[in-house]
């Protein structure tokens, strides 16, 4: 039985402003369940990936003016914690790494021996144009052009630097690709 | 000299120019006033003393920062610029030598220990020689960087561009291999007195001139619809059309006679009748 399964996924996007109350029979079914039986039986792939989604603890990787967008993000407006998305500041904890800024040339070194340091699976965002491609500084002497160069980038956050919002749907993007790919090994 | 720029102002020091010339004397090589600006150029070899003159004599107590400048025609390329501030009399001033590649310019970390940093800047940039100091390093770039970017010869995406290799484990330089070249928009536009040839503008200044028409010898226009100018049988046939009234005036008439307006029209389906049933036997 699978009842990690959000019942919502199969409604329609809800629209601007609307307020859709959660699925009362899904709730009740969880609850009946776990008050008859005491128990919850899942697949562990379902689990893992509900623990992985729900818990993406990003190491801080501010290079450049993308970063005040990163401390955007995680401030109470926008507040990334809700995703249960919180900052560290060891790469031992983290699990995915934003790269928010300007790779420069003396710096990749450091940022791969910082991913290599992250404990499996590990997912980078690349955050704004000159970490997506080297941005406003592709021609430069001493940029790398584009942080995919020194890293495998899972989602990739357009924008000079990106909104807040922008980075945001980037995190929900890569909950999405982390449900969707659906294995334990990576 | 009015200020051009919106950097912080400082205080009016008048006569600041000539007692600077006078206390530098031969060290002085030349001395000007610009944008409300002093700009004191000095011996290379005085630099030393021309600063600890200014900061001990005249009060300009801090090294705000030093600056490169590659001029690539001059004999002496490198100009080092260092900019003074006076905390007490709220002013500033700008002190400048010349060098190049090979010549060493003597060291003022003596007199501000700031200035090892940003003289281990400037030969970061410019590959200028600090004679005396004691740590001059690199300090921007990459280590291991080759070259010294701020020079005007120097290319704009460098020489080494780096990637992670798999097979290494680790980040490796490589030659720089870009896929599309810089391109460059920096075209000036035409009403800031651009002197370059737009495409198609060649042609303006090569073609001569069309020659210009003889003369007419009689003005183009006529009077009357009856002088049509193409001799006296068309004159008589023209008399008869209009009944000598002016062109503005027939059309007038024409539209007041509301059937015969009409006709053209009235004429239309018919003729569009006529070209469907020819397209209906064609098919």
């Amino acid at each position: 039985m699978n009842t990690m399964t959000p019942a919502v996924s199969g409604l329609p996007t809800a629209q601007g402003g609307q307020v859709r109350q959660p699925d009362a029979d899904y709730f009740n079914a969880l609850q009946t369940e776990v008050n008859d039986k005491g128990f919850l039986v899942t697949s562990t792939e379902d689990l893992f990936q509900w623990a992985r989604t729900g818990s993406l603890w990003w190491m801080t990787f501010g290079l450049a003016c993308c970063a005040v967008e990163m401390i955007h993000v995680n401030m109470p407006r926008y507040d990334m914690e809700r995703f249960g998305v919180a900052p560290r500041a060891s790469p031992r904890q983290s699990d995915v790494m934003i790269v928010a800024g300007t790779l420069c040339n003396k710096m990749a070194p450091a940022l791969r021996k910082v991913y290599d340091q992250m404990s499996e699976p590990k997912y980078v965002i690349s955050m704004g144009s000159c970490a997506n491609g080297g941005g406003y500084y592709h021609y430069s002497y001493s940029v790398v052009r584009g942080c995919d160069r020194i890293v495998p980038v899972d989602i990739y956050v357009p924008g000079c630097p990106p909104t807040a919002e922008a980075l945001l749907y980037g995190v929900m993007q890569l909950q999405r690709k982390i449900r969707r790919a659906g294995t334990i090994e990576r | 000299m009015a200020v051009l720029h919106s950097a912080p102002r400082y205080a009016p020091f008048e006569g600041a120019l000539e007692t600077l010339s006078a206390a530098l004397g031969a060290m002085l090589l030349s001395a000007k006033e610009e944008h409300g600006e002093i700009v004191l150029t000095v011996k290379r070899e005085s630099i030393e003393d021309a600063l600890r003159l200014l900061r001990d004599s005249h009060d300009y107590q801090q090294l705000m920062e030093m600056a490169g400048v590659d001029y690539p025609d001059r004999p002496e390329r490198f100009e080092v610029v260092y900019m003074l501030l006076s905390l007490t009399r709220n002013h500033r001033v700008m002190v400048k030598v010349s060098t190049d590649e090979a010549t060493p310019v003597p060291t003022v970390t003596t007199l501000w220990p700031n200035a090892g940093w940003l003289e281990r800047e400037v030969f970061d940039m410019f590959g200028v020689l600090f004679a005396g100091n004691t740590d001059l390093r690199r300090i921007l770039t990459d280590y291991g960087f080759e070259g010294h970017p701020f020079r005007k010869d120097f290319p704009l995406t460098g020489y080494q561009e780096l990637r992670y290799s798999e097979e290494d484990k680790r980040v490796v330089y490589e030659p720089v291999k870009l896929t599309q070249d810089m391109r460059q928009f920096d075209f000036m536009s035409p009403w800031e007195g651009a002197d370059y040839i737009l495409p198609g503008d060649e042609k303006a200044v090569a073609a001569p001139p069309p020659p210009a028409p003889a003369a007419v010898p009689t003005p183009k226009t006529t009077d009357s619809p009856k002088d049509t100018g193409a001799g006296a049988k068309a004159d008589a046939k023209a008399a008869e059309k209009t009944d000598a009234v002016a062109p503005a005036k027939v059309e007038k008439k024409a539209a007041a006679k509301k059937p015969a307006a009409k006709k053209p029209a009235a004429k239309k389906p018919a003729a569009k009748k006529s070209a469907a049933k020819k397209k209906e036997s064609g098919e």
